[in-house]
């Protein structure tokens, strides 16, 4: 008789421009790298626990190209697919989850009209409105923020930024995170600016104080490098899943890979 | 060839479903059609969303379906199987259809463990024999999201889960079968799931 427990999640993210992958570092110098598709299918062969596609599509003409990846995803795979990128209103959203995908992610749409989460959890439910928020370190004093200790035990606290990491908001990161889960968001996808493209690792601090301030699900992501990264993230950050993008895509380690590292450390995941 | 009727309330993911009843041979219907549903050979009740909005929206058709489910195969799936149920605790107390004796709960707030129940875990069978659950493991992963869970006797549960408690993850009660849990999206086992519905059950 196994053990009977919910598994840490192991999610690839594939950057998705007019339907082509790409994966670019700290968002900035994108490759083009083939057919989501068949990327996605490589990842569930491999033991991929849910896939997120990111459409960073800029141009509005172009975006429609998504709505057909995502059909084609869902007539061959059958594993969770999370949609993210550009979903402004709960037209948007119905679109995407009608054409096959699982989740959506909203991001910079959600902290300018943060009733975009009610209105689309009310009318889809929770379980599919995932809030990617995306932070920044921030060391300036601020006394209504919520302090995080560093790993060098200096205080900071973590700002929420939008459209891609570019724009400050003055918003307090744990603060964000209660309130979307209050708002009725189902998960939170936790990007930190400071580690995203570094392969240096998760940003602990963080990632374990929002995982510890919500009641929901948190995913970490950003700054995958290796195998230990992966467990740091989830046993020190405490995530219930982690999403890597480039560490899975140039082949530098396989889904397979990391299962099998974290189950040889005693952490949860589906074989 | 079988023909399933996926009852469509203009929500959400119906598209894999779709799909994976398609793989297994089936003809669907994406239909709220009660005349449709009612020449079908096999009702499939999916669900995402809110206990009440679900039943607002499957009232047009609650009738049709009672009364086939007593000549039909009928499976829920996530919130279309809590639906089976009598009654939900989800935002007040609401009734539901009643195939299925048990009632849907909120799961207990207990530290460490977040709600939904999102992602792979395990189903293991309570009862042998059920042609659902034909060529599977004592043990199998699929994949959830839930944040209620279903309360039904034992006599009724096919297979249960744990998190936070055992709660039932596959229940029957005649030809009402209800699975928590997305066979949709739980690739190979899930496909099997399918597969039988369609074709043995």
């Amino acid at each position: 008789m196994g053990t009977m427990v919910l598994t840490k999640r192991i999610i690839p993210c594939l950057d998705i421009k007019e339907g082509r992958v790409v994966k670019g570092t700290n968002f900035i110098g994108l490759r083009d790298a083939g057919d989501p598709v068949e990327l996605a299918a490589r990842y569930n062969e491999q033991g991929a626990d849910e896939v997120v596609f990111l459409d960073i599509t800029a141009s509005s003409e172009g975006r429609g190209t998504i709505v057909e990846v995502i059909e084609r995803a869902a007539d061959q795979l059958f594993l969770p697919l999370t949609v993210g990128g550009g979903i402004r209103s709960t037209d948007d959203i119905r679109l995407i989850l009608r054409a096959g995908a699982d989740k959506v992610s909203v991001n910079t749409s959600a902290v300018e009209r943060p009733s975009l989460i009610r209105e689309a959890a009310e009318a889809f439910g929770t379980q599919c409105i995932v809030v990617a928020i995306d932070v920044r370190r921030n060391m300036e004093p601020n006394p209504i923020a919520t302090p995080v200790t560093q790993a060098d035990g200096r205080s900071c606290w973590y700002e929420v930024v939008t459209y891609g990491g570019n724009r400050p908001t003055g918003i307090d990161a744990i603060a964000w995170a209660r309130e979307v889960e209050a708002l009725g968001a189902g998960e939170v996808l936790l990007t930190s600016m400071e580690t995203d493209g570094t392969k240096d690792g998760f940003d602990l601090p963080i990632t374990a104080k929002v995982s510890e301030a919500v009641g929901i699900p948190v995913v970490a992501s950003g700054g995958v490098g290796k195998l230990e990264h992966f467990y740091d993230g989830l046993v020190i950050g405490k995530a219930d899943a982690v999403l890597a993008a480039s560490v899975f895509h140039y082949g530098e380690l396989t889904v397979r890979d990391v299962k099998q590292y974290l189950a040889g450390r005693g952490v949860p995941v589906r074989p | 060839m079988e023909r399933v009727a996926v009852v469509d309330y203009g929500l959400g993911n119906l598209r894999s479903v779709t799909r994976g009843l398609e793989r297994a041979g089936a003809a669907v219907r994406l239909t709220y059609d009660p005349a449709v549903v009612q020449a079908c050979d096999r009702i499939v009740l999916p669900g995402v969303g809110a206990f009440r909005e679900g039943m607002e929206h499957l009232r047009p058709l609650e009738r049709v379906i009672r009364e086939e489910a007593r000549r039909v195969p009928v499976l829920g799936i996530c919130l279309g199987m809590q639906m089976l149920l009598e009654s939900s605790e989800e935002h007040g107390t609401h009734r539901g259809l009643g195939l299925v004796p048990g009632a849907v709960r909120s799961f207990p707030r207990v530290r460490g463990f977040k709600v939904p129940h999102m992602g792979w875990n395990t189903i293991r069978a309570e009862q042998p024999g059920d042609p659902l659950l034909d060529g599977l493991g004592e043990e199998e992963y699929v994949y959830f999201v839930h944040s209620y869970y279903a309360d039904t006797g034992m006599a009724d549960r096919l297979c249960s889960t744990e998190y936070i408690l055992p709660f039932a993850s596959v229940v029957r009660r005649g030809n009402a079968r209800g699975v928590q849990f997305h066979p949709e999206k739980s690739g190979g086992v899930g496909l099997r799931i399918l597969e039988n519905f369609t074709e043995r059950c």
